[in-house]
């Protein structure tokens, strides 16, 4: 199944055009998602620290999350709604760019760890709330969550190169990996 | 020597031609200033909302400073280093670029201003008064804000 057909519809749309090749507002929108990323990803990373064991050692791990929850939740937001406006303006150049799949797959794999996470050892973390030095697992879903988040923001920043576009010739690997289609000429 | 010179000098470097020359090399360089980005924004962030009084209101203001210090000054470390590279790969664009100059007056007074104002308030023995500490707190949020949005517009200028 390829989503192809789908992103050449919605770049057809009106909206995916008139966002595309607009002057202000496709900068605009590609700031906010940027610097949104000291809300969501900074705190994630203050979060991860106090997991690993490296920072807030004083504080319960269960008052940091409360407290910057919903600040982190509002980061969250922003970022799905600019990343989703961003794919929306360029969606065929998007889907066949293999930073930008790099990204989706990188994206998946930090929300499956951050769910193994609360579903196993954060039902428990009224036993180690207060360890200054959590337990292995939890350790390992913050060093995780680290790299996969600094892989994200690598792999994102890296979309922005067409050294990989489909409209280039490319090595087969490139053009299974892309998922480029033979071009009609 | 005037400031174009300087910048077409900086261009010029054998560092700034290996980056430039480099299909790869300001992709990479632009990619850990965007980490840096991350971490110094999530430390202000904290530490000036706790002097807004929310966030993680258990911590003083003085022991969630400590905490966070470290990591924002290595976080500020990695951006100068990355950005002066960046910066030395396309001077000459810089030179001509406004949301560069305007980056650069800003950071010229938000540094100073953390090292100086907030440093002395948030680690004072005796805390800040809460409008004191709130006045800090937006000013250092407004002048952050102004460095990396501008920051971001040297991209999409020229």
């Amino acid at each position: 199944m390829s989503l192809l057909p789908f992103c050449e519809w919605l770049a057809a749309t009106a909206g995916s055009i008139a966002l595309h090749e607009s002057l202000y507002m496709y900068p605009l929108v590609e700031s906010v998602h940027v610097l949104t990323l000291c809300l969501f990803v900074g705190i994630s990373v203050l979060l991860d620290l106090r997991l690993l064991g490296v920072a807030l050692r004083q504080l319960p791990l269960t008052d940091i999350t409360k407290r910057l929850m919903p600040w982190m939740i509002g980061g969250f937001i922003v970022m799905v709604v600019t990343g989703v406006l961003l794919f929306y303006a360029i969606p065929v150049r998007s889907y066949q760019n293999v930073f930008f799949r790099l990204k989706v797959i990188f994206l998946i794999l930090a929300g499956l760890n951050a769910w193994t996470f609360h579903r196993t050892i954060y039902t428990r973390v009224d036993q180690w709330d207060r360890d200054a030095r959590p337990p292995g697992r939890a350790r390992f879903a913050g060093a995780a969550s680290l790299v996969l988040w600094a892989c994200i923001i690598i792999a994102g920043r890296m979309i922005a190169y067409n050294w990989y576009d489909c409209d280039i010739p490319q090595s087969p690997f490139i053009t299974w990996a892309a998922g480029c289609t033979p071009r009609e000429s | 020597m005037d400031l174009l010179a300087f910048a077409e000098w900086c261009s010029s470097t054998r560092l700034a031609l290996l980056i430039s020359e480099s299909p790869w090399a300001f992709a990479v360089i632009e990619s850990v200033h965007l980490l840096g980005l991350s971490v110094i924004g999530g430390m202000v962030i904290v530490l000036d909302l706790r002097l807004l009084g929310v966030g993680l209101t258990r911590y003083s203001v003085r022991d969630l400073a400590r905490e966070v210090w470290p990591w924002q000054n290595l976080a500020l470390v990695v951006m100068l280093t990355t950005g002066v590279l960046l910066f030395l790969s396309e001077a000459t664009k810089c030179y001509y670029s406004t949301p560069f100059w305007v980056k650069l007056r800003t950071l010229m007074v938000s540094m100073p201003f953390l090292y100086t104002v907030k440093r002395t308030i948030v680690f004072a023995h005796a805390p800040a008064g809460r409008t004191t500490g709130a006045i800090v707190a937006l000013l250092s949020l407004g002048m952050w804000f102004v460095v990396g949005a501008s920051g971001r517009w040297i991209g999409f200028s020229g």
